[in-house]
């Protein structure tokens, strides 16, 4: 009987470490870069819905940010004007709102104009299946699905994340593809 | 005089009353304010790790407990709010787990920790008991009447 005992004691204890370690590395794991983007539905602030899957052909910038995240600021207006300029090219900009206060999100779309797809994500859900760190960070998703890349800091005229000039030129690659 | 201090300990009473009263209307009905600060302990900023919200500086935490405010102004129960950043922030806003799902092995499993713990313990006290047992009963036989009168004899005639 003891002996029983012990033995679940000690499958308690390995298990024990098992999830801890199981967990250890899904938190050290690096933000996706390739690979098929995951899949998600976001539903935008004004209650309109939008699918990944469903945009299967066009060019995807899926970008995270926040109200609260000051680096967010340094791209915000870039993005937006981007977005103007190739959302005639089949290229689709997604804003996920990373946990944040609505009044506050909602605020800083008036503040920079942002006019493209932009809702919450409830949960983190998005923010988890792409693996992402903090904001800002951005995901390129190509015409096939497939991710080719991101940005994982603000892209500006001087980032070291990505700068300004690159982003453009990595639209430019992805509509070629 | 007289009516000149009637009236002095009129006041008194009066304003002393009127304090009273004051600090028990207070107490019984919590401001606004004291009811986000209330609210905003047991939730915990998202972004910030193990802060709660009603120490959290950052602009984040500013914004939510301006959302706690306005959903008390719209009459929503602290459960509801509470609710709310649940269904919007996941589970890590709240101070503990909750007690559902998953999430109940927080709960059970240093219980049963600690349950273990005892019993091994206790078997384990028992084992070494069982073992010295043994030892106890295993001291030096006594000696033969024969051999013991053997020797008292001999140690006389030394």
């Amino acid at each position: 009987m003891s002996r029983w005992i012990q033995v679940l004691f000690f499958v308690l204890i390995i298990g024990l470490i098992a999830l801890f370690a199981f967990g250890l590395r899904a938190r050290g794991e690096a933000q996706l870069a390739t690979g098929p983007a995951p899949d998600f539905t976001l539903t935008s602030f004004e209650g309109q819905t939008i699918r990944l899957a469903e945009l299967r052909g066009k060019v995807v910038v899926v970008n995270f940010w926040a109200s609260w995240c000051a680096p967010c600021r340094d791209e915000a207006a870039f993005l937006e004007k981007t977005w103007r300029q190739y959302k005639d090219r089949g290229v689709v900009f997604i804003g996920v709102n990373y946990v944040d206060s609505e009044s506050a999100a909602k605020a800083y779309l008036k503040e920079f104009g942002v006019t493209y797809f932009n809702g919450p994500d409830i949960g983190s859900e998005i923010y988890q299946r792409y693996r992402a760190k903090g904001v800002p960070e951005t995901y390129f998703v190509g015409r096939d699905g497939q991710l080719y890349g991101n940005a994982l800091g603000p892209i500006a005229r001087d980032s070291v994340f990505m700068t300004e000039r690159a982003f453009i030129q990595k639209l430019e690659e992805l509509l070629i593809k | 005089m007289r009516s000149q201090r009637m009236l002095w300990l009129l006041l008194f009473v009066w304003l002393g009353a009127a304090l009273f009263g004051a600090r028990g209307v207070n107490a019984q009905t919590p401001s606004l304010d004291d009811e986000v600060n209330r609210i905003s302990k047991t939730l915990y900023c998202p972004v910030c790790p193990n802060t709660p919200l009603d120490v959290c500086n950052t602009q984040a935490c500013a914004d939510w407990r301006n959302d706690i405010k306005q959903m008390l102004r719209e009459g929503k129960s602290e459960a509801q709010i509470r609710q709310y950043f649940v269904s919007r922030y996941g589970f890590q806003v709240l101070g503990a787990p909750p007690a559902e799902g998953f999430y109940q092995l927080a709960y059970w499993l240093p219980l049963l920790g600690i349950v273990l713990g005892v019993v091994i313990a206790w078997l384990s006290v028992r084992t070494w008991l069982a073992r010295r047992a043994p030892g106890v009963a295993s001291e030096p036989p006594p000696i033969p009447r024969e051999y013991a009168e053997r020797i008292e004899k001999e140690l006389k005639e030394l």
